[in-house]
Formats: C-alpha cells, sequence, structure tokens
C-alpha cells in the first residue's frame, strides 16, 4: 500500500497520543509508590522520594501471605489448564471428528461469558456440593476461563504441526504413548509454553473470579481491592508495583528454561 | 485396505473426540452445572440456603417491585457508550497497526499485551492517583498553570473512561485482524477510480472489516456488562451496575436466591443481545459479501 508520508505522520502521532495516556495509570502507579508522605500529593520535591513502602510490603506478613496464595492459585491453574489446552488443542486443530466444529465454537463460550457471574455461578455450585470455597477451588474457577485461552494459544502450534512425523512413527511400529511423548509434545513444546505463561499471568492478575471463589483465602488482587476502595494508602502503589514485577520475574524465569532447554537441543542435534 | 471395525473405531475420529474429553467434563462440572445451578437457585424461596425446595417465582416478582430496572439499565448504557467510543478510538490505531506500521505496529501490540498482565484493579488505580484532589494532573495544573481543580473522580465519565481503558485491547485486536482481511488492491483500484477517502471508507474498509468490528464489539459489549470494578473504585457509588447489585444481593443482604434470579435475568438479556447481533450481522455472510 502507498502512504504518504505526512500520513505516517499522523498515525505515528494518533498511536504515541493513545500509548501516552496507555500508560499514565502506570506511570502514576510508580511516582506515588516513591512518595514519602501518607497523603499522596503531586508535583512532590525530590527529598520525599523514598523506597519505605517498598521494603514495609516486602516485610509485611500478611502481603506475603497474599503473595503466596495467588502463587499457587496460579501455580495449579497453570498445571490444569496446561493439560486440559494441550489434549483439546488436538482436538481443535489436528484431529478431523465428527463434532469438531461444535467444540470449536463451545471452546469460546466461557470468554464471552461475563466473569463475575461465573464466579458466583461457581460458588453456589460449591455451597450445593457442601465444599468450602478456598485457594483451590479459586484455582478451579481461573482453569474454567483460562482453559479456552491456553486451548486456542497451542492450537495456533498445533495447526503447523507435521501429521507425516506421527505417521512415520506409526509406522515404524511406535505406540501411541511413545508418539506423544516422544513426537507430539516436543513439536507443541513453544506452543505449551507460551499457554504457560498467558495462563499464570493471567491468573496472577485476576480479580472478578476471586472475589467470590478464594472464600477465606484471599488473593493480592483482591486485597489491593479492598484497600482501594477504603481510601488510599501508600502501600498500595507499592504492592501493585511488587506484583507487577513479580509477574515479569516469573515470565522471564520461564523464557529463560525456554531457552536453555532449546539450546541444548540445538547442541544434541548438532552433535549427533 | 480393509480395517478390522475395532481399529475403525479407535481411528481418528475417536481420539479427536477422546481429546476434547477433559475439556468438556471441565465445562460441564465448571460452567455448565454452575449456571443451571444459578437458575434453579433463582426459583428457591427469598433468604434460604437450601436448595431442594419448592420452586416459587417470588424473586422474579420482587426484582419487577423494585428498582433494579434501573441498574440493568445503567449497565446496558454503559456498555453501549464503551462500545462506541473504543470503536472510534481503535479504528485508526488498528488501521495503522494492520495496514501502515511495521516493526512499530509490533512494538505497540507487544506493549499493549504486556499490559493484560497487570491487573486491572492496578490499572485503575492508577487512573485514581491521577485524577484525585492534589493527583499527578491536579497537582500538575496547580502547580504549572495556576488552575486549581477539585478531583476528577467520582462521576460518570470517570467510569466510561476506566471501562474505555480497561477494554481497549480487547477492541482494538479483533479490529487489527478485520482490517488485516481488507485487500488492498481494491482500496487501490477504488482510489484509481476517483473514490474520496470517505467514500473508500464507508464503501470498503468498514464492510470488509465488518467481523473484526462485530467480534470487538460483542467482546467489550459481554465485558463490560459485567463490570463491576470500575464503578465502584473510578465511580464511587455514584451509578450501582447490575453485577454489583447482584453481588450486594450475595455479599452485604446474604439473600442468594434474589441474587441468583438477577443473575438470571442478566445472563439472559446478556445472551438475547449477542444472539441478536449476530442473527444481524451474519458472520458468515459479511465474510463472503462483496462490495457493490
Amino acid at each position: 500500500m502507498i502512504v504518504t508520508r505526512t500520513q505516517k505522520a499522523g498515525f505515528s502521532l494518533y498511536a504515541g497520543l493513545v500509548m501516552l495516556v496507555f500508560y499514565f495509570p502506570v506511570f502514576c502507579i510508580i511516582v506515588a509508590s516513591l512518595s514519602e508522605k501518607r497523603f499522596f500529593s503531586f508535583p512532590y520535591p525530590a527529598e520525599s522520594l523514598t523506597t519505605k513502602w517498598y521494603e514495609s510490603a516486602w516485610e509485611s506478613p500478611q502481603v506475603a501471605d497474599f503473595v503466596g496464595i495467588s502463587l499457587r492459585i496460579a501455580g495449579l491453574t497453570a498445571v490444569c489448564s496446561v493439560v486440559i489446552g494441550f489434549f483439546s488443542a488436538l482436538a481443535y486443530a489436528r484431529y478431523r471428528w465428527k463434532g469438531r466444529k461444535t467444540f470449536q465454537r463451545l471452546v469460546l463460550l466461557p470468554l464471552f461469558f461475563p466473569q463475575s457471574v461465573l464466579g458466583l455461578a461457581l460458588l453456589m455450585w460449591y455451597n450445593f456440593l457442601d465444599i468450602t470455597p478456598a485457594w483451590w477451588t479459586a484455582a478451579i474457577a481461573h482453569t474454567v476461563w483460562i482453559a479456552p485461552i491456553t486451548t486456542l494459544v497451542i492450537s495456533i502450534q498445533a495447526y503447523g504441526l507435521d501429521e507425516s512425523l506421527e505417521e512415520a512413527a506409526r509406522d515404524m511400529g511406535a505406540s501411541r504413548w511413545q508418539i506423544l511423548s516422544r513426537i507430539t509434545i516436543p513439536l507443541l513444546m513453544p506452543g505449551m509454553i507460551s499457554a504457560t505463561c498467558f495462563a499464570i499471568l493471567l491468573s496472577w492478575g485476576n480479580f472478578a473470579l476471586s472475589l467470590f471463589t478464594t472464600g477465606a483465602d484471599s488473593s493480592l488482587p483482591e486485597w489491593l481491592y479492598a484497600r482501594m476502595t477504603t481510601g488510599y494508602q501508600p502501600l498500595v502503589p507499592a504492592v501493585g508495583v511488587i506484583s507487577v514485577i513479580i509477574a515479569v520475574v516469573l515470565v522471564l524465569f520461564l523464557f529463560g528454561i525456554v531457552f536453555w532447554a532449546t539450546r541444548k537441543t540445538r547442541n544434541s542435534a548438532t552433535s549427533h | 485396505m480393509s480395517m478390522p471395525p475395532w481399529k475403525k473405531f479407535f481411528g481418528p475420529g475417536f481420539i479427536g473426540m477422546l481429546s476434547s474429553t477433559p475439556f468438556m467434563l471441565l465445562m460441564l462440572f465448571g460452567f455448565v452445572a454452575p449456571l443451571l445451578c444459578v437458575v434453579w437457585f433463582g426459583l428457591m424461596p427469598p433468604k434460604t440456603f437450601d436448595i431442594l425446595q419448592t420452586p416459587t417465582l417470588e424473586n422474579y416478582r420482587t426484582i419487577l417491585g423494585q428498582t433494579y430496572f434501573k441498574s440493568i439499565l445503567w449497565s446496558l448504557a454503559l456498555a453501549v457508550i464503551t462500545v462506541a467510543i473504543l470503536l472510534i478510538v481503535c479504528y485508526p490505531l488498528a488501521f495503522a497497526i494492520a495496514k501502515i506500521f511495521r516493526g512499530g505496529g509490533y512494538f505497540i501490540t507487544y506493549a499493549i499485551v504486556t499490559s493484560l498482565f497487570v491487573s486491572e484493579n492496578i490499572r485503575l488505580f492508577g487512573w485514581v492517583i491521577g485524577f484525585m484532589k492534589n493527583g499527578v494532573v491536579g497537582g500538575t495544573l496547580a502547580k504549572y498553570f495556576d488552575i486549581q481543580i477539585d478531583s476528577l473522580l467520582y462521576n460518570i465519565p470517570a467510569i466510561i473512561l476506566g471501562m474505555v481503558y480497561v477494554y481497549l485491547p480487547f477492541m482494538l485486536f479483533p479490529l487489527v485482524l478485520g482490517i488485516k482481511m481488507i485487500p488492498d488492491p481494491v482500496r487501490e483500484a477504488a482510489f484509481d477510480l476517483g473514490a474520496s477517502r470517505w467514500q473508500v471508507f464507508r464503501k470498503i474498509d468498514l464492510p470488509l472489516s465488518m467481523p473484526g468490528v462485530m467480534i470487538g464489539s460483542l467482546l467489550v459489549f459481554v465485558l463490560s456488562i459485567g463490570a463491576i470494578s470500575e464503578a465502584k473504585i473510578l465511580g464511587g457509588q455514584k451509578v450501582v451496575t447490575i453485577a454489583s447489585d447482584i453481588e450486594s444481593e450475595f455479599t452485604y443482604a446474604q439473600n442468594w436466591p434474589l441474587g441468583s434470579a438477577l443473575s438470571t435475568l442478566f445472563i439472559a438479556l446478556t445472551t438475547i443481545v449477542v444472539f441478536f447481533a449476530l442473527s444481524r450481522f451474519d458472520l458468515e455472510k459479511l465474510l463472503g459479501k462483496k462490495t457493490s
């Protein structure tokens, strides 16, 4: 397409403006978390820049509890939704079967559903089953919402799967389990890793589902929400920034593993 | 080659069904059963927690007699306004990402996807800090421009801003996919034949990107009609949405049957709107339709 320079400049200006507005709240959170005063006012002098709220958040056993619960929820959610997502991605993209078209539509259903209502519905369902909600029931709720997303993410990879590799293995007498563990899983690994990232991050930040399904346990977003609605506290922006940092570290850690693993396989592939 | 019947049964068709089973079980126990539970609980006598009682329509009578329709209308209005604003804001940006930028488009995409992983509440709280009295906006105006303003929070525009902000990615990405489907030669041909920019937009861009427009709008509509934190964090108690009505029936009022009846109405309403939109704008037809 032919684009004139003025057009491009105009669109760039607009995109820059949208991005500025988009990241404005993030900027505000960081600024507020570094302010010494108990009641935030802007602008503040450079002398009152402080990291003391981070220190008190770091030392608070309460915050550590919420981080622990959120981590447990995210971990269980990631495992469940990646395992389920792996198989449903095969059903979604790899195999031709009768109910496939219907299944592909069904997968999208939970994504088009208001999360707060889904959380409530699960709360009543647990009540009916006589289950006391705790962190793991929240993980189930997260899985209902995140498994469709992991399915879609892994499906993208499964569409590109070379079927002849599986067929060749079968012709050479490999069992189903051998095909799955030696061919299908390694080939879909990149998709599964990015699905794990999605699952962890989306579960980590989720509020609407956790609100109703954590019971007596409380996740980090819930705690932040409770503090936000009862007035300003300088601890809140600091914990917010910490929660983002934890999310980034988790993902970098995962990518580190992937990088290390792919280098290892590449090295072993070239050495043979 | 003839296959023995047992081998046919365990063929790819069966494997496909087998692979979908874990997901189907999850949906059955984590989605369908809870929803049926809500619908049934809505028929129980008010203020009870026992699910095995004689069904009654009392909750629905209560709802009709009270002002709940107000919060339903508020939720609908907020959702529609959010969708409209997002369409206007996102279309040019999506167009730029899909057709004009190269590396820059990826940069914007990554920057926006990354923000999705920061909890919605934290991002909304950023606006609170920006807009509160002596906040980032107010403080800057007072210090450098000598303009004193009060808090910009706790009103309806603030709620709408919060919703537009939080749901922007859900409009932007479907739009990008939709606009990518517009073939460049069609646009160029139209320009060569002397069409104005507005005509190209009306007759080519918009109809050809309609699937993206529809999916984005529906996604944002459904998400924002169920929104709960925007109205609470940025709106104070100015507006009560249907989602927070439902929440308070379950928490403060401890009236689960009434909350369930409200949820049932809410789910029914959302489903009707989505199905109506989908039938009015048949996606398959839109995909196949040629511009005349």
